[in-house]
C-alpha cells in the first residue's frame, strides 16, 4: 500500500525546527532512560532464568537500582593506564555511544500526531535513505571498539578489538544483503516510514501484513546479525570475559566503562526497534491506522512499538542465558559460509518472486524452504580442523601403530 | 609419564539428526529457559526470611551460659583462653563472691572479629559455660564494638536460650543445685532469674517459687554489637 500524501497532509511536509528540537530532546531522554533500565532488566531476566529474584533491595522491585549503579559508576576511581594512548583512549567511550544513539533518529516512533492544529511526525529525521543511514551509522561503532582495544595498550583489549573488527565487518555483509531483499519486498523504498506503511493492512482481514511472516529467513538472519553487531551472546567474543577479562573495555573504569555498557544496551534497544520497524510493522497494530492523529493514538502507537521492541529485547536477553558462546572460527563460519550465501540466495529468490508477482504465501514458502535447505546443508559442510586436532590425530595414529 | 593403560578413550556421542540440525536444539534450550522464568524462585530473602536449617552444632556467636540462678556459669579457669587458636578470648578472673566456686570472671572479652569460630573453647570448657550459638549475623560499626564483653555475651545467652537450650544436663550434686541454697541480696550478688525452662525447673529446684522474673530480652536487639557497652 502506497501512502497517499493527500490523505495524510503531514506526510507531505517535514517537521518544523522547533518540533524537531523538542523531539530530539524527548527521544534522547526516553532512550537513555530505557537504556538505564535495560541494565536492571538484564539482571532481572538473568535472575529469573536462574530461579532467582534479581535485584530487589533498591526501591520497590529494585527499581532504584539503575540510579544506584549510576552513582556507583560516577564515584569510582577513574584510571587511565600509563602506556595508553591518552586521546584515543578518551575518545573511544564517547565514540561508541554516539552511533548507537543517533541511529534512533530515523526510527518512525508513532506515526503522526496533531498538536494544536499542526501535524508533527514522530520521527526525528524522515530521510529517504533511512535504512542506509542505519547501516552506515551502525558500522561506525566498530571504530570505537577498535580504538578502545588499541588505545588501552593491553593485550586483552587488543585481542578483543581485533575479534570485534573481524566479527562486525563480517556480519555487516549478511545484514546488508538481508536489508536489500527487505527493501525489494516492501515497495522498494529505503524510508522506514514507508516500510512501516507497507506492512499495515491485513491478510484475510486479521493477520497483519508484517514482513516477519513473508520473510522469516530474513528475520532469522537479521536477528543473528543484530546480536553479532551489538556483541551480545552468543557472539560476545570481543568481550569474552573468560578468555579476555573484559575484551576491549578491560582497561576502562568508572563512567567510561559505564558508557561502554550504556552503548551496548543502546545498541540492543535501537536494533530491536529497527527490527520491530522492519519486520513487525513498527507501530502498526490491530485497530491503529495512519489517519489516527490524536495524541492518545500516538501514545498507543509508541507503546506498541516499544512493546514489540521490549519483547525482542527480552528474547535477546533470554538467548544470552540460553546459548553458550561460539568459538571464533564458528562465528566466522556462520557468517561467511552460512548467512552470506543464504542472504544472497534469499535476495535472488525475492527478486525472482517479485518479477513473477508471486502472492505473499509463496515468499513465506520460499523463505522456509531456503532456511531448511541451509540448515540441512550445514551438516555436510566440513567442520574446520584446527592445528591442535591435527596433532591429536597424529598422536593417535602413532599410538595405534605402536600398540595395536 | 602417562601409561597407556591409564588413558581413557572417550567416543564422542553420536548426534541424532535433530541434534545435528542445531536449530531445534536452540528452540529446546529457549523453551527450558522460558520455563524457568516463570518457575518458583528459590532465593531466600535473607533479612526477612531465614533458613530454619541450623543444626545445634552450628558455630556462630559465643554466649556465656547462666546457671539456674542467673549467675555466669564460668569459673574463670582459662581453659578456653588457652585452647583458643586465634587468641581472641581474654579473661580477667577474680575470687568468686559465691561459695560454690573459687573464681569467676570479672571480665570476659571475646574479639568476634578475630575468632575463627572453631568451637575449641566450647570443647575445652569444663563447666559448659561458653557455647557457640546459631546466631551468625552480628554487625558493628567499629572494631571495638565487635569485642564482646561479659554482659554482651550473657545477653547472647538470653537471646538464644530458646533457640538452643543448654545442651548438657547440669551436674547433680553441685551446690547450686541444692534447693536449700539461698542467694543473698548482699553486695556483689546477682539478682535471681527464673529457672531456664519448665524442664530444668522440674529436675532442678523444688522450693523456690517466687523468684523475681527478669523481662525477656527484646528480640530486636539481635545484633549484639548494637548494645552500648
Amino acid at each position: 500500500m502506497r501512502i497517499n500524501a493527500t490523505v495524510i497532509p503531514s506526510l507531505a511536509m517535514s517537521n518544523s525546527l522547533l518540533a524537531t528540537l523538542v523531539l530530539v530532546v524527548a527521544v534522547f531522554a526516553v532512550v537513555m532512560g530505557i537504556v538505564t533500565y535495560l541494565t536492571l532488566l538484564e539482571r532481572k531476566v538473568a535472575a529469573w532464568i536462574q530461579d532467582r529474584y534479581g535485584p530487589n533491595r533498591c526501591g520497590p522491585l529494585g527499581l532504584i537500582q539503575p540510579l544506584a549503579d549510576a552513582v556507583k559508576m560516577l564515584f569510582k576511581e577513574e584510571f587511565i593506564p600509563a602506556r595508553a594512548d591518552r586521546w584515543l583512549y578518551l575518545i573511544a567511550p564517547m565514540w561508541i555511544i554516539v552511533p548507537a544513539l543517533v541511529a534512533v533518529a530515523v526510527v518512525p516512533l508513532a506515526g503522526t500526531v496533531e498538536i494544536a492544529g499542526q501535524f508533527v511526525r514522530l520521527q526525528i529525521a524522515d530521510i529517504n535513505v533511512g535504512l542506509l543511514y542505519i547501516v552506515g551509522v551502525g558500522s561506525l561503532s566498530v571504530y570505537a571498539v577498535v580504538l578502545g582495544g588499541w588505545a588501552s595498550n593491553s593485550k586483552y583489549s587488543f585481542l578483543g578489538g581485533l575479534r570485534s573488527t573481524a566479527q562486525m565487518i563480517s556480519y555487516e555483509v549478511p545484514l546488508g544483503l538481508t536489508l536489500l531483499s527487505l527493501v525489494l519486498v516492501s515497495g522498494g523504498s529505503l524510508r522506514l516510514e514507508e516500510i512501516v506503511a507497507h506492512q499495515s493492512g491485513y491478510w484475510w482481514g486479521w493477520l497483519p501484513r508484517w514482513n516477519a511472516f513473508t520473510q522469516p529467513l530474513a528475520l532469522v538472519i537479521f536477528f543473528t546479525c543484530m546480536l553479532a553487531e551489538s556483541n551480545r551472546l552468543p557472539f560476545d567474543l570481543p568481550e569474552a570475559e573468560q578468555e579476555l577479562v573484559g575484551g576491549y573495555h578491560t582497561e576502562y573504569s568508572s563512567m567510561k566503562f559505564g558508557m561502554f555498557m550504556m552503548a551496548e544496551y543502546a545498541h540492543v534497544l535501537v536494533s530491536s526497534m529497527v527490527l520491530a520497524v522492519l519486520f513487525l510493522g513498527g507501530w502498526s497494530f490491530w485497530g491503529l491506522r495512519d489517519e489516527q492523529t490524536a495524541w492518545y493514538f500516538a501514545l498507543a502507537k509508541l507503546a506498541v512499538l516499544l512493546g514489540k521492541a521490549g519483547l525482542i529485547i527480552f528474547f535477546v536477553m533470554q538467548i544470552r542465558w540460553t546459548l553458550p558462546r561460539f568459538r571464533f572460527d564458528q562465528v566466522m563460519r556462520l557468517a561467511w559460509k552460512g548467512w552470506i550465501p543464504a542472504a544472497l540466495a534469499l535476495l535472488a529468490a525475492n527478486a525472482l518472486l517479485l518479477y513473477w508477482m508471486a502472492p505473499a504465501l509463496v515468499y513465506t514458502l520460499a523463505n522456509v524452504a531456503l532456511l531448511a535447505l541451509f540448515v540441512f546443508a550445514g551438516q555436510f559442510s566440513r567442520s574446520p580442523v584446527t592445528g591442535r586436532q591435527l596433532s591429536l590425530r597424529a598422536v593417535e595414529s602413532e599410538l595405534q601403530t605402536t600398540n595395536p | 609419564m602417562i601409561r597407556d593403560e591409564d588413558i581413557i578413550r572417550i567416543e564422542e556421542p553420536k548426534l541424532s539428526l535433530a541434534e545435528r540440525l542445531y536449530l531445534p536444539q536452540i528452540l529446546g534450550g529457549l523453551w527450558v529457559t522460558l520455563r524457568h522464568v516463570f518457575k518458583r524462585k528459590i532465593t531466600v530473602q535473607y533479612p526477612e526470611q531465614r533458613r530454619s536449617m541450623y543444626r545445634d552444632n552450628y558455630r556462630g556467636v559465643h554466649r556465656l551460659n547462666k546457671d539456674a540462678q542467673g549467675r555466669v556459669k564460668c569459673v574463670a579457669c582459662f581453659m578456653c583462653e588457652t585452647a583458643c587458636p586465634a587468641h581472641c578470648i581474654h579473661i580477667v578472673g577474680a575470687e568468686s563472691p559465691w561459695p560454690d566456686r573459687e573464681k569467676y570472671p570479672v571480665r570476659f572479652d571475646i574479639d568476634e572479629l578475630r575468632c575463627i569460630y572453631c568451637g575449641m573453647c566450647e570443647e575445652a570448657c569444663p563447666v559448659d559455660a561458653i557455647e557457640l550459638t546459631p546466631l551468625h549475623d552480628m554487625v558493628g560499626q567499629s572494631r571495638a564494638e565487635m569485642v564482646f564483653d561479659k554482659e554482651k555475651l550473657l545477653g547472647v545467652f538470653d537471646q538464644t536460650r530458646d533457640l538452643k537450650p543448654p545442651k548438657n544436663p547440669r551436674i547433680v550434686g553441685y551446690a547450686i543445685d541444692n534447693p536449700d541454697y539461698q542467694l543473698g541480696e548482699g553486695p556483689g550478688r546477682v539478682p535471681l532469674t527464673p529457672p531456664l525452662s519448665p524442664k530444668s525447673r522440674g529436675q532442678g529446684s523444688g522450693g523456690r517459687g517466687q523468684s523475681e522474673s527478669v523481662p525477656a530480652p527484646d528480640p530486636r536487639a539481635l545484633p549484639p554489637g548494637k548494645e552500648s557497652r
